[in-house]
């Protein structure tokens, strides 16, 4: 397989991972959210808990390997957004601290004050890290001030108060309610009465909430924030680093690429109309909720990783160094080689995954609480 | 120039987290064995005891592992944060065993783990016992693949730098994958595991025997750590061993470290049990020594000598010399000078072009450095000698004293004595931190031992480290201690709760408390 071909398949690959973390501990940071929102009574807390409670130690590693992932196939990108985005990652680093301890620990005492300041625990662990993902994506399509010098040494020339610009901060609370619509959705398969009930209504809300922020966050981007194209550059499936091309802004709102294959303004659209299906199949009992829902999220990610193509961190102080798929990647036989381990491993994990998911299936009830006070969370 | 205080306090908080991540991670490669064992027992005899042992213990390491869990996402994301050159110049090779390790294991224990806990109505007997062990199989991959990485920072294989790149690239995978540092690194860290979980059950175990409670769950619990830990205290001991010969082998500056040898002796090299090393003079005050011992255990052999830093950092003055030349070179090719001689040139030096690079903590213009700057550089080219020597001497002394305990234990238990005697149950019981101990020294040998390099030879720590402000780092640096001493506290709080409670918190009515209430209720 030729490099240029490899380092496509690796922007894919990342795309599932994102996406693949999105669906899955979307779900359960969205129930985090929603916990201190929807519930009313402990065992209410305790019943949304435990529908996530088998599932989010597993969905959690899509993020672990998203990173490795971005570790081993862009090391660049990884060098880079990590370290210029320091406190935006330390503070997403501290908020996730609270999941595993607070979904561990929180029924182990029953103390209500202990509860209740776990319960925050689990809040800040969904909304926190939601927010920083969503801060940072919007960053990313404005441009981030980084710098490389002739060693390929990153530096940040930005604050972390930079970070937060308006048009970011939307593309923040996007984010938040995609993942607490994933929650909500994910509790109208798992729960039943009256928080059934709420969480069919929470989602709806979330879900327009969705439409709204997508669509504002469209329209600011089109009107805007400048895109950066490449004037010119060396053939993609060479080695190459990301100082040997030459960029230009003047791609207004990052459009080219739907331009170029309008076929693609369907990714967007495709979001939009998701959105809307999640909202009016929370009115009445569907399982399809949740497919509605992850197929809303897998779009809206999708729409400025398309949009960005090629770039993946695009640079604001000197675009040329820009961080691109082509010139950002590892060594052939390292794509190579990560490729084979994905292609063995990603249907096991799919495979071992469902099976667990279908084990688990079913409605969590207060009585199945009541009765396994000592075994569940 | 890169700020000294940034790399200083970036390895501070890289030691701290790495530390904090290693006081569950060994407990968890352990506990999930033996839970596994004992849910075995459980499906091949049939006795509900057996389920209550794995349920009890497993809600031990519940607690343990989210800990785990917790410090570990920090290790995953702190390269980029924090060594964002090291992340550039060798992500290339470095990245893919962490990538592999959340693919194959980190997936495979974190998904079952769920099933662990949740699945005991859904799932059959069989099917349970498989969901046990593909945790225990999952966690011991997952430090497969860790070691895997630590073992290439130790030993850099398979590897070669590329002057386009500027960067270290992947040349062979198969070395990275049997490197030899690698190799005995996993195998002794998972033993040690093994014995930091068996040690853990031996010890709360003997605390219910002291304490006459609940004595068929202790007694059977005791039995199977004292086995399990017998073999693994055994395995960590000769394997430790050879990773000395490993050692010795492929990191002598590292080995003369642990050894505090300022001087070369005439093999075969003493063992010094007890000295204190003296940087400044390089030399040992109030030596006590074994003689023979070190030159068997690092060379296997009695003519071959273990060199001392009055050869090694000649040695070292030598490569950084080389490396000013394979610098220049570098220079030369990256500004447009490619033709065949240099490329030649460049490949003959590139080995020492890492020893080059140390000298970017003395000067910018590597190739202007003086003769002073070059002494320095060599000066520096060893890593903490009282550090290693000390550390390597309580880690071993940990692991002789928990081997006696183990068998102690283990003949206690054959023995099948209804009452163990006191002084053997206290003993194992205040024997509890000994693995923890060893473990976090073990630890401090094999990565501090490694410095001044990030990764041995190729890319010293101080270039490693990111371009941040001091104030950033040390605003993680206080959140990340004052949030994980807290969890600390509350994990170390809940697991001593559940461990005095013991198997009554399983709610079964069949244990201390609630038969104790049970026969209160009766009376009144």
């Amino acid at each position: 397989m030729d490099y240029e071909t490899l380092k496509l398949i690796w922007w894919a690959l990342i795309g599932v991972l994102l996406i693949g973390f999105a669906i899955t501990d979307g779900f359960d940071m969205g129930v985090g959210m929603l916990l201190r929102v929807i519930a009313r009574t402990d065992i209410e807390r305790r019943v949304m808990i435990n529908t996530v409670g088998p599932h989010w130690e597993g969905n959690q590693v899509w993020l672990i390997t998203a990173g490795g992932a971005i570790f081993a196939a862009w090391p660049m990108v990884y060098a880079a957004a990590f370290s210029g985005l320091y406190a935006a990652l330390i503070i997403t680093l501290l908020a996730l601290f609270f999941r595993p301890v607070g979904f561990d620990y929180r029924s182990k005492i029953g103390d209500w004050r202990w509860r209740e300041a776990w319960d925050w625990g689990l809040t800040i662990g969904g909304v926190v890290p939601a927010l920083i993902f969503g801060v940072a994506f919007g960053n990313l399509l404005l441009g981030l001030p980084f710098n490389l010098d002739d060693l390929l040494r990153p530096s940040y020339e930005g604050s972390f108060w930079a970070l937060l610009h308006p048009f970011a901060l939307v593309c923040g609370l996007l984010s938040v309610a995609m993942l607490a619509m994933q929650g909500g959705a994910w509790l109208q398969l798992k729960t039943e009465g009256l928080l059934l009930s709420r969480a069919r209504r929470i989602t709806e809300i979330t879900a327009w909430a969705v439409i709204g922020l997508f669509i504002l966050a469209g329209i600011w981007l089109l009107l805007g924030v400048d895109g950066l194209h490449i004037v010119e550059g060396r053939p993609a499936d060479e080695a190459i680093t990301p100082l040997m091309k030459t960029v230009a802004a003047g791609n207004s709102g990052w459009q080219a690429n739907f331009r170029a294959q309008p076929a693609l303004y369907a990714i967007p659209l495709l979001g939009i109309i998701a959105a809307l299906a999640t909202a009016l199949l929370s009115r009445r009992e569907s399982n399809l909720v949740f497919v509605a829902s992850s197929i809303c999220l897998t779009a809206i990610i999708l729409t400025p990783a398309v949009a960005l193509f090629p770039f993946v961190m695009p640079s604001s102080v000197n675009p040329d160094i820009s961080l691109t798929m082509w010139d950002a990647t590892s060594s052939k036989l390292t794509l190579g080689l990560m490729l084979v381990a994905a292609a063995v491993f990603v249907p096991i994990i799919l495979l071992y995954t469902a099976w667990c998911y279908r084990r688990m299936f079913g409605r969590v009830s207060k009585q199945y609480i009541e009765d396994n006070s000592h075994s569940s969370y | 120039m890169i700020d000294e205080a940034v790399v200083d306090l970036s390895r501070l908080q890289f030691a701290l987290t790495a530390l904090y991540h290693f006081l569950f991670v060994p407990l968890t490669l352990g506990l999930s064995f033996i839970l596994a064992i004992m849910e075995s027992c459980y499906v091949m005899s049939g006795k509900e005891i057996y389920k209550d042992m794995t349920k009890f213990w497993g809600k031990l390491f519940g607690i343990n592992f989210a800990m785990g869990v917790t410090t570990g996402i920090t290790l995953e994301f702190q390269f980029g944060t924090n060594w964002s050159y090291y992340s550039h110049y060798v992500g290339d090779i470095f990245g893919v065993p962490l990538a592999i390790e959340g693919l194959m294991a980190f997936f495979l224990e974190s998904t079952f783990v769920g099933l662990f806990f949740f699945g005991w109505d859904r799932l059959t007997k069989v099917q349970h016992l498989v969901v046990t062990w593909l945790v225990a199989i999952g966690s011991n991959l997952s430090a497969l693949w860790i070691l895997i990485a630590n073992g290439w920072m130790q030993y850099p294989t398979g590897a070669e730098f590329n002057y386009e790149s500027m960067r270290m690239e992947l040349d062979s995978f198969a070395d990275v994958l049997f490197n030899p540092v690698a190799q005995v690194k996993f195998v002794h860290t998972v033993a040690a595991g093994y014995t930091t979980g068996a040690m853990f059950v031996l010890s709360v175990s003997a605390y219910y025997l002291l304490r006459n409670r609940d004595l068929p769950f202790a007694r059977r619990s005791f039995a199977i750590a004292s086995s399990f830990g017998l073999a693994s205290a055994l395995s960590v001991i000769v394997l430790g061993d050879e990773s000395g010969y490993t050692v010795g082998d492929i990191q002598k500056t590292k080995l003369a470290a642990i050894e505090a040898a300022w001087e070369t002796e005439d093999p075969p090299a003493s063992f010094t049990l007890f000295a204190i090393p003296d940087r400044e003079n390089q030399t040992n005050h109030y030596a006590v020594e074994i003689p023979w011992v070190m030159g068997l255990i690092a060379t296997r052999s009695i003519d071959e000598p273990v060199l001392g830093f009055d050869k090694l950092i000649p040695q070292h003055e030598q490569r950084i010399r080389n490396g000013i030349l394979a610098y220049e070179t570098l220079e030369q090719l990256r500004a447009g000078d490619t033709s065949d001689e240099t490329r030649r040139q460049f490949a003959d030096l590139r080995a020492d072009l890492g020893f080059g690079l140390l000298l970017k903590r003395q000067t910018d213009n590597i190739s202007a450095a003086t003769e002073e700057q070059i002494k320095r550089a060599a000066q520096d080219s060893i890593p903490s000698v009282p550090l290693l020597f000390w550390t390597f001497r309580i880690m071993v002394g940990c692991g002789l004293l928990m081997l006696f305990v183990f068998a102690a234990a283990f003949i206690e238990s054959a023995r099948h004595h209804s009452a163990a005697s006191k002084r053997l149950l206290r003993l194992c019981m205040w024997s509890l931190p000994l693995p923890w101990i060893a473990a976090e020294c073990g630890w401090v040998v094999a990565e501090s031992g490694r410095q001044p390099w990030s990764i041995a030879e190729v890319l010293p720590t101080y270039l490693s480290a990111s371009s941040i402000t001091r104030g950033e780092v040390i605003g993680s640096l206080a959140a990340i201690i004052a949030f994980y001493t807290f969890l600390l506290v509350v994990e170390v709080y809940l697991m001593q709760r559940f461990i005095r409670k013991g198997p009554s918190s399983l709610g079964t009515g069949r244990y201390h408390f609630e038969l104790a209430a049970e026969h209160t209720a009766q009376r009144t």
